[in-house]
């Protein structure tokens, strides 16, 4: 039986739901040799800043049950480098591109946009809200939902592009949030960052980490990402990229009966390079299996009833 | 990169130096330390593992004239190894550990290495002191010529950083095999970084093995 696994995020037409999350996946190039990236849905690149950023002191990792924390601070060489010197490659596989981008302030969420959105080959931009906020002092973007809103706002106008706004699981109500950024003008939602966690020495009494938190990925938090996917699905219409802790086809499908139109995988690309193909091809043997012709017919399908 | 179980924890691969290649494979040599190592320990023989590599980039060779000089503090032994056996009876090797049981492969070094000179952080075996204390004092005798040696190390980071010192005021040429905890091992997860004097870089990528001199100890 021949199975249709195209998803559509908005304008974006994927080939198939599985993308590669933000920050797991580096500029794509570092995979280029285990995969063919044009096999999958889309890449989701590292996290780009108006200017490079050199990141946070080591250590920035450390490995928890089943999951580990990271602190890598947004390391990256910044949009231009990125538009010159990787951009070009990613150009030649036949994927979506998608930029996950930040700032520390408005005006740079605003020119950071801006400046993406002029440049042929780049498909979508995915938010990163979960940076702290310089000009609020204490707050994080991404927790507070008037906060969300005006930044998602702003940003909106300043694209044209697809805009996809990655949601914190550090809040109360992941839904009040999802509906800040879905009303502000968003046309995908990614559901979820990483947690915020730590992780102590017993013998130096210190964190481990040297940033002394960071966010915790892996399979550990997929059963909270999966319930915030459940949650925002019932709270907004706009599609929903799921992510937390997949690690193969059976954990992808969850988040897309969940709700997810596609889903990302994250940690599980630092195991398996190659995880991201196994997932697209687990999906199609699932799906003809039970004899469902078109993906999009799972979707959501745990809400019914 | 090494994976040593199929289940969630630990999550990640191991990475591990490539101690010796034999005839129809390749050997690594790990001391018992942790999760990882610990299931390791006990796994059947005849178990296969899954395996990413090899990964990063290796010691640089001397050239024809220089003598090579080579530390190992400890389980370091595993990175030297394979540089020791490849110049062949070309070597000073100065091997430390805690203790006389710590110095594995003590036998084989000695096979391979045109000399080497141990020392014990206990002194149950050589020097009393640590491989770095060993270098130190065998330096001040060719503080005429350093340009006759190069350096290679692996070890501990305070042995390290302790060698570096001695090779920076002996103006000799050290390569320094780095260590930080790996997710990826492939360069795209920036977890692995160390500072240098030219930003961080990444210790699978653009090492492991690095100039002491470019590292900000």
């Amino acid at each position: 039986m021949t199975v249709d696994i195209s998803v559509k995020i908005g304008n974006l037409e994927l080939k198939n739901p599985v993308m590669t999350a933000s920050g797991t996946f580096g500029y794509g190039e570092e995979y280029a040799e285990f995969l063919d990236l044009s096999r999958l849905g889309a890449v989701v690149v590292k996290g780009l800043s108006l200017m490079p950023k050199e990141g946070n002191p080591p250590p920035r990792i450390v490995e928890t049950a089943s999951g580990m924390l990271n602190a890598i601070g947004l390391q990256n060489i910044g949009i231009e480098r990125f538009i010159s010197e990787k951009l070009p490659f990613l150009r030649t596989y036949d994927t979506q591109i998608i930029v996950n981008f930040f700032g520390d302030s408005l005006e740079e969420y605003i020119a950071a946009a801006e400046r993406l959105s002029t440049v042929d080959g780049i498909h979508g931009l995915e938010m990163n809200i979960s940076c702290p906020n310089k000009q609020a002092g204490w707050c994080i973007f991404g927790t507070d939902p008037g906060v969300t809103s005006q930044v998602v706002g702003a940003v909106r106008k300043a694209t044209r592009l697809p805009l996809i706004v990655k949601l914190s699981p550090n809040v109360t109500d992941i839904a009040l949030m999802a509906k800040a950024a879905a009303n502000a003008g968003a046309d995908a939602l990614s559901v979820i960052n990483t947690l915020t966690g730590m992780a102590i020495d017993i013998g130096t009494r210190k964190p481990k980490l040297a940033n002394r938190t960071g966010g915790l990925s892996g399979p550990a938090i997929k059963p909270v990402a999966l319930r915030m996917v459940y949650e925002v699905y019932k709270a907004v219409d706009v599609p929903i990229i799921g992510m937390g802790g997949i690690m193969n086809a059976e954990d992808a499908l969850e988040f897309i009966i969940a709700g997810a139109s596609a889903i990302a995988v994250g940690t599980a690309n630092f195991i398996h390079p190659t995880v991201s193909i196994d997932i697209i091809d687990g999906i199609t043997a699932f799906l003809a299996q039970e004899h469902i012709a078109d993906i999009n017919s799972l979707r959501g399908t745990a809400h019914a009833g | 990169m090494i994976e040593v179980n199929k289940g969630t924890d630990p999550l990640l691969k191991r990475a591990f130096s490539l101690f010796r290649k034999t005839g129809d494979g390749l050997q690594i040599l790990y001391r018992v330390r942790g999760k990882g190592t610990g299931i390791l320990r006990n796994m059947k023989e005849g178990t296969s593992l899954d395996m990413l590599g090899p990964l990063g980039n290796f010691y640089p060779l001397p050239s024809e004239d220089q003598t090579p000089l080579i530390i190992a503090g400890g389980i370091g032994i595993a990175s030297v190894f394979s540089l020791i056996e490849r110049l062949a009876g070309k070597a000073i090797v100065f091997y430390g550990a805690r203790t006389q049981d710590d110095l594995l492969m003590l036998k084989e070094v000695r096979e391979y290495a045109h000399d080497v000179i141990v020392s014990t952080d206990d002194g149950s075996a050589g020097k009393k002191g640590t491989a770095a204390e060993t270098l130190r004092s065998f330096l001040p005798s060719y503080a005429s010529s350093p340009a006759q040696f190069c350096i290679y190390a692996c070890g501990p980071y305070p042995l390290l950083k302790a060698l570096s010192q001695t090779t920076k005021e002996y103006r000799i040429r050290a390569y320094v095999s780095m260590e930080e905890h790996m997710a990826c091992g492939i360069g795209a997860c920036l977890g692995c970084v160390v500072k240098t004097h030219d930003g961080y870089k990444r210790v699978c990528k653009e090492g492991p093995v690095m100039t002491a001199t470019e590292i900000v100890w």
